[in-house]
């Protein structure tokens, strides 16, 4: 379990190849401009980024969790934000190839595969976030049809995708009165909300997903009515990992730089990494890091054996690995002195982009919430 | 189509690269071992082949340590079909007389139309073997391509010396060399990572292929390169653009 494959050190290799040579060089640039890199995306779409761990049968990759995590670790390194961009729109295309009948599959996760058609998950509503089965996005059937109104808020990509995966409200019975939806661009009723300004994530959209008797076919329900929560869940637990991957990745490459920037910088007449107080601040998140780490493999490896405990080491590796990432960045920026809070050196973005993994995907409350009635019931 | 791909596993050029004072060879045992850059082009221009005629077989094949087997399969997760490693400790450090010998009688019965080969690689930078490989097997060399036509019939490019632009063209089979000038390389997909171990990789020692060829140069000393001395600083006090003239001048520069 902890030493990687051949293949698996192939994938790394690969997906570090190219995010250092397509993603890197332009990181800062898209941060600055708020460029949602869409012909790039479309680059890892087909090298098989678009469906990691989706099955091969429609144009999925058919690899592991564990996989998955390493994948996003190496794009996080190049950028944080299209690396979880990729892990949200792997979560969309994995809840339709797992939920959804062999039409829906064949018609939606080829496109989705490859990343020519870009997916965004719409859970979150402008007054629900933490508490989602109290959303209000309401789905009334009419015919052959279903009939939707509503707002969705934070929805990644929102404005650039092509499928929206809804979670809206067929039944007032909480939890169980939620259904999955898929809702194509262009449906009239469908319209968004103005570019969100951010503090970080500025290479991918953030906007409302607005719906407005915005009528689909039934056809276009994703599994049963009712067993929308399910869906969501099951899907935030594999989100949950990725997102953590992604924050590691951020922190690990934060990391790097520092050590660099730590050897060549002089200060009282010596490099700035023969301070002890300073190799001590290396080391800890170097150890925060791999702790991390350990615990998202672990996470992963439950996730893909579908252990009785996958919710639990879900939360448990979110939780940690996006706190990780964030403080390794943070910490890179003190240590790289007045020089990290310039754009320039790149580190003050990673703590912008990590900043909201520990609010996103379940924020890092609910995650100890998750863990602590878990561990109060056993 | 029939291409044979020539690749080798060579130190990666962005790291520093060690001659052994003891063996006077270039270690190949620290350090990341990659496909050749340029070989890794000519394997590039095999897969276009490949990509709009499926019926197209690439096999790529080196002469290397037993990790060459890792350029190898990279080769194949980008979308070789198969691969020819040929490996004995008896050819550790063959020189160019002996490694072309030994690569032709490999290559000599595969019934390839067309090998492919970089012009040098990053690390020897002869550029004399495929040259000597087309003596060995009788074909024809286009050398140092810059530029590569295939149709039904044969190959032709364009090639760049000092004097000009030459046309040059082959029927098959032929052997030709490629330049940085070709196309970058593709990354392997996943699809092709996970498939790669699926593919033939044929294990050839000096024995069975009987070249019977030895090494007939030795290299009788290696020296550090000198330590680089500063230049001449110009300052320009009203007279530094002339002397900066004065300065390119002397060396033929402008």
């Amino acid at each position: 379990m902890f030493e990687l494959t051949e293949e698996q050190q192939a994938i790394t290799e690969m997906v570090s190849d190219f995010a250092t040579e397509h993603i890197a060089p332009q990181a800062a640039a898209w941060d600055r401009d708020h460029h949602f890199p869409i012909d790039v995306l479309a680059e890892a779409g087909s090298l098989g980024m678009g469906g990691i761990y989706v099955r091969e049968e429609f144009g999925g990759s058919g690899m592991s969790r564990l996989d998955a995590a390493l994948i996003f670790e190496e794009l996080a390194k190049a950028d944080p934000t299209i690396a979880a961009y990729i892990s949200i729109h792997n979560m969309v295309v994995w809840m339709i190839d797992k939920f959804g009948n062999d039409e829906q599959r064949a018609v939606w996760v080829p496109q989705l595969c490859t990343m020519d058609m870009l997916g965004s998950y719409c859970l979150t509503e402008p007054g629900v976030g933490s508490d989602a089965a109290a959303l209000s996005t309401r789905a009334v059937r009419d015919g052959d049809f279903y009939v939707l109104n509503g707002t969705k808020q934070f929805i990644s990509g929102a404005g650039s995708s092509g499928l929206y995966l809804v979670m809206a409200r067929t039944a007032d019975t909480g939890s169980a009165g939620i259904t999955a939806f898929l809702v194509p661009d262009g449906t009239p009723g469908l319209s968004f909300g103005a570019l969100e300004a951010k503090m970080g994530w500025n290479a991918q959209p953030t906007r409302q997903v607005v719906m407005e008797n915005l009528r689909i076919p039934v056809g276009n329900r994703l599994g049963e009515e009712g067993t929308g929560f399910g869906i969501a869940m099951r899907g935030l637990n594999g989100g949950r990992v990725n997102i953590g991957a992604c924050s590691i990745g951020g922190g690990q490459a934060a990391l790097d730089k520092s050590i660099a920037y730590l050897k060549e910088r002089e200060a009282f007449g010596k490099p700035l990494i023969a301070q002890q107080s300073l190799l001590f601040a290396i080391a800890d998140m170097e150890t925060e890091l791999e702790t991390a780490r350990t615990m998202i493999w672990r996470a992963a490896d439950a996730l893909e054996r579908g252990t009785a405990d996958t919710v639990r080491l879900c939360a448990m590796a979110k939780r940690v690995a996006t706190d990780a990432g964030f403080n390794a960045a943070n910490t890179a920026l003190q240590l790289h002195g007045g020089y990290g809070y310039l754009s320039e050196y790149g580190i003050e973005k990673i703590v912008r982009d990590l900043r909201v993994h520990q609010i996103l995907e379940g924020s890092n409350e609910i995650m100890r919430l998750v863990i602590g009635r878990l561990a109060v019931e056993k | 189509m029939k291409i044979v791909v020539l690749i080798k596993a060579v130190p990666d050029t962005a790291d520093e690269r060690i001659l052994d004072p003891q063996t006077y060879r270039v270690d190949r045992e620290e350090g990341d071992q990659i496909i050749d850059e340029i070989t890794e082009r000519a394997l590039e221009l095999a897969l276009s082949v490949k990509d709009r005629d499926k019926t197209t077989e690439v096999i790529v094949a080196t002469m290397g340590p037993a990790h060459a087997i890792k350029a190898i399969r990279k080769a194949l997760s980008m979308g070789a079909d198969s691969g020819i490693h040929v490996l004995d400790d008896s050819l550790i450090g063959a020189d160019l007389v002996l490694t072309a010998a030994t690569l032709a009688a490999a290559l000599r019965d595969l019934g390839a139309e067309l090998i492919i080969a970089g012009n040098e690689s990053t690390d020897g930078r002869a550029g004399m073997l495929p040259a000597m490989l087309s003596e060995h097997l009788g074909l024809p060399l286009l050398g140092s391509l810059t530029t590569a036509e295939m149709s039904a019939q044969g190959i032709s490019g364009q090639r760049q010396s000092e004097a000009g632009t030459q046309e040059v063209t082959a029927t098959y089979p032929a052997i030709i060399t490629v330049t940085e000038r070709f196309a970058e390389a593709r990354f392997p997909n996943f699809k092709g990572i996970l498939g790669a171990k699926r593919k033939p990789v044929a294990t050839k020692s000096a024995a069975e292929l009987g070249a019977g060829a030895q090494s007939l140069t030795t290299v009788a000393q290696i020296l550090p390169r000198p330590a680089r001395s500063a230049g001449a600083k110009i300052i320009d006090d009203g007279q530094g653009a002339d002397e900066l003239i004065t300065f390119l001048t002397a060396r033929h520069l402008i």
